[in-house]
């Protein structure tokens, strides 16, 4: 009964007044964070770390006030991903392809009600992995070494034809793009420096949300003015919200299968909540019936990838806390707040210092039930949003996206960056290009190329190395048969309407 | 709507007062948050304010780019006489000066003001590997410098890399070159690749390990100190094995180098209290940092040292031309 004691504890030192209040605020404000184009997870609490320390809050109350603001951030992503076709963060991308859709067709709110109690099952599904398994789930980095990781990218690489399946030439082409884009920057390998013309802005490559929100949020103001709105994605029909419980009902494997798949893609440093929320889309899509309505609405395809990102997001964690590995930029910040308070996260932090991971579990608990109760009847608010005209909403989303940008390093290189990636974005969507695969080049990409030369370094160019463990074989099938089987379904499967699309 | 705007208003008012520098001191940890530069900010930011050394709470901002470049050409460049700016800096400045990573800048165009601390650099191995001391790992490659792989969290030609290759030079291997070096994303991930068997070393620095250590995961082949760290008597250095390497990654500060010399001195005093400062004695404790002060003239000519070393040896192995 240890596991109760533990929780016991956390929840003494979690649960008070104060710092019930300040989870309140906290998701509140993650939530705003995560919903406003450039402003993601990861520099929202790196806004609120000076604030923790100004307020003279105590280790507790500190974790608490960001964590929720993490887990508000990771709830927030998909408002503006459903309602404006623009991804708040990076993982929220994936919910774009099927909540946008939907909220054209009116069923705005029900996409969002689903999202947000699909985010509510991942999130609490990884809680629970942490809570249960960490020290043992941290033992399965050691597993993985550079020819596993190349493998996961491949599969992720592989699945990519999926996504788009009108035309799978330009969503290859986008990906390409996207790994060239990745190219720029310090070789880790070599220590040179490619593609950077001498610049020092571009040492260190191009931050992926300079291109996201380059590439939707812009490209959408482009799209705007070329169109005096008509064509524009902003202004979606409105309808009255209602909970969907059969559609909640009717996808409750869907959410459980996608947060065990974000869960996973969580632990495995460097992967984070992206690669958990693409892989989670992709998987429902393998396995559903109708994979012909991915992309046009299906309430599964929204369910999935949430589901997904924050059960990642909760499985980022324990890499974090047990090697003091982060996996993704977030939990980056919220080891250097660790660090800040004089805890250093390591093998032995669960038995150093029980007081600080098991508060940060109940926190995580606490914001997890505050979200939910939050983003169900806050759904409303959220719908009406769409009621401002988009001649005013769209000045917003501009003025956001830049002072958002800005934030990333306080330097005009990244605006004028962002505003290229705004004018490339709307050429491609004039062209039918699809933008995810580009972002996905660009996320994966770098991390692809470095676990392969890595790989090569060690085996000293010896190719059989990519293949020489279980994990890395398994992986290698999986990436072959996601890149194969759609070619022979879609033979299987034929019908008339196929020939019609391309 | 009103409520729309008021949020987004708020997000932006957030933003804002991170991105704009205030009154108040500021410290730029020329990293994303999270890495050494940020600890060096955040750390000695508060507890210059704690113990009253200023009267509002440093300001820190991430300024990542270029390894380090972005923000010292912004110092070199727009804020050359800017007596309110203070910067994280670490072994990692002086390597990249050193290398001409910074697109022409040199050291000379800023002033190191002082470091206050510094991570022993280690050479680390998984706790079932057959290397029982360096001597053994040292042999072992001399009989084959390709046999033994590290992995470290700097890239290629990094302070970490350099650690290796110096070692190697004592041990008396001549073709350098040929031993295998991995960059990954940090040391905690390095060292995660060592334990799962994928490289054989890890070189990195002391409060990377001291939790694998605690756990027992690791062994600790050599430290690269003058002396035995405190807190860690059992570990012993590479100089009394015969491999006479010292690299600590110190933290420390710059400051611009139009500043008055009392303004610098200030800064110094300041940094020599921090030092002093219980505060920053338990934060040295709790994150594998030993003892490491130099403020001031002293540390700058220090530092002239360290980078006129650097060179000779990113030479040598052809890190430069």
């Amino acid at each position: 009964m240890d596991l109760f004691s533990n929780l016991a504890l956390g929840f003494s030192v979690a649960l008070s007044p104060f710092t019930l209040m300040l989870a309140i605020v906290g998701c509140f404000l993650g939530t705003i964070i995560g919903a406003l184009p450039g402003l993601g997870p990861s520099n929202g609490v790196a806004i609120l770390i000076p604030l923790a320390f100004t307020m003279g809050l105590d280790a507790t109350s500190a974790l608490v006030l960001l964590t929720s603001v993490y887990y508000g951030a990771m709830y927030g992503g998909r408002i503006s991903s459903i309602l404006l076709n623009i991804p708040g963060d990076e993982p929220a991308m994936m919910t774009c392809l099927d909540g946008y859709p939907m909220a054209q067709q009116g069923k705005a709110g029900e996409a969002l009600v689903l999202s947000g109690v699909a985010s509510f099952v991942g999130a609490m599904f990884a809680t629970i992995g942490l809570m249960l398994l960490a020290p043992l789930l941290a033992r399965v980095a050691y597993l993985f070494g550079p020819a596993e990781y190349f493998a996961l990218y491949l599969l992720a690489f592989c699945t990519l034809g999926g996504i788009a399946s009108k035309n799978q030439a330009k969503a290859a082409l986008a990906a390409c793009i996207g790994l060239a884009i990745a190219m720029i920057g310090l070789d880790n390998t070599s220590g040179m420096p490619r593609f950077t013309y001498g610049n020092l802005h571009l040492m260190d490559g191009i931050d992926f949300l300079v291109a996201i929100v380059g590439l939707f949020a812009i490209a959408e103001v482009f799209v705007f003015i070329e169109s005096h709105g008509r064509d524009s994605a902003v202004g979606v029909k409105l309808e009255k919200v209602i909970i969907p419980w059969k559609t909640i009902a009717g996808s409750t494997w869907t959410m459980l299968r996608s947060s065990v798949i974000g869960f996973i893609a969580g632990i495995l440093p460097g992967a984070g909540a992206s690669l958990g929320s693409f892989l989670a889309y992709m998987g429902e899509r393998a396995v559903s019936k109708d994979k012909e309505t991915f992309g046009t609405g299906n309430p599964r395809a929204v369910a999935a990838p949430e589901a997904g990102n924050n059960s990642a997001a909760g499985g980022a964690l324990i890499p974090m806390l047990t090697l003091g590995v982060p996996g993704s930029g977030t939990t980056a910040v919220l080891l250097a707040l660790l660090l800040t308070l004089n805890i250093t996260p390591g093998p032995t932090l669960f038995t150093d210092r029980p007081e600080v991971v098991w508060g940060l579990i109940a926190s995580l608990i606490i914001a997890n039930f505050v979200l939910l109760i939050m983003n169900v009847p806050m759904v409303k608010i959220f719908v009406k949003i769409l009621s401002v005209p988009p001649m005013l909403l769209l000045p917003g989303v501009t003025m956001v996206s830049f002072v958002g940008i800005y934030s990333l390093t306080g330097s005009y290189f990244d605006l004028l960056l962002m505003v290229a990636f705004g004018v490339g974005g709307y050429l491609l969507r004039k062209l039918g290009v699809p933008l995810v695969p580009i972002i996905l080049g660009i996320l994966l990409g770098n991390y692809m190329e470095d676990a392969l030369r890595r790989a090569m370094v060690l085996s000293n160019g010896d190719w059989s190395f990519l293949f020489s463990s279980y994990i890395a074989i398994g992986l290698w099938i999986a990436a072959i048969g996601g890149f194969v089987a759609p070619i022979f379904l879609r033979g299987l499967f034929a019908r008339p309407k196929a020939g019609l699309t391309d | 709507m009103t409520f729309f705007f008021k949020r987004m208003a708020a997000g932006a008012v957030l933003s804002v007062g991170l991105a704009l520098p205030v009154a108040a001191a500021e410290c730029i940890a020329p990293a994303n948050p999270g890495g050494g530069w940020d600890f060096t900010c955040r750390q000695i930011g508060k507890i210059l304010y704690d113990i009253g050394q200023v009267d509002q709470p440093v300001q820190v901002t991430n300024m990542a780019g270029g390894g380090g470049g972005l923000a010292y050409s912004h110092i070199v460049n727009e804020r050359t006489d800017d007596a309110d700016v203070i910067v994280a800096a670490s072994s990692a400045t002086t390597t990249r000066l050193a290398q001409n990573a910074f697109g022409g800048m040199t050291a000379d165009q800023v002033r190191f003001v002082g470091a206050i601390g510094a991570d022993p650099g280690v050479i680390v191995v998984s706790a079932d590997s057959p290397f029982q001391s360096l001597t053994d790992m040292m042999e072992a490659m001399a009989a084959d410098p390709g046999s033994v792989a590290f992995a470290g969290g700097s890239a290629a030609g990094g302070f970490d890399h350099l650690k290796v290759l110096q070692l190697a030079k004592r041990a008396g291997i001549e073709d350098i070159r040929t031993i295998r070096y991995i960059g990954v994303d940090g040391g905690a991930d390095a060292i995660t690749q060592t334990i799962g068997g994928f490289t054989q070393g890890m070189t990195g620095d002391m409060s990377e390990v001291v939790g694998f250590i605690n756990a027992g995961e690791v062994r600790v082949l050599a430290v690269l100190t003058d002396e035995r760290v405190p807190g860690f008597d059992d570990i012993p250095t590479a100089k009394e094995q015969g491999y006479d390497v010292v690299a600590v990654n110190w933290r420390g500060l710059y400051v611009p180098k139009d500043i008055s010399d009392d303004e610098f001195q200030a800064w110094a005093d300041k940094l020599q209290a921090v030092a002093d400062s219980d505060d920053w004695k338990a934060a040295m404790e709790a994150n594998g940092l030993a003892p490491f002060t130099k403020v001031g003239g002293d540390f700058q000519s220090w530092v002239d040292g360290v980078i006129a070393e650097t060179v000779e040896l990113s030479r040598e192995i052809g890190v430069i031309q």
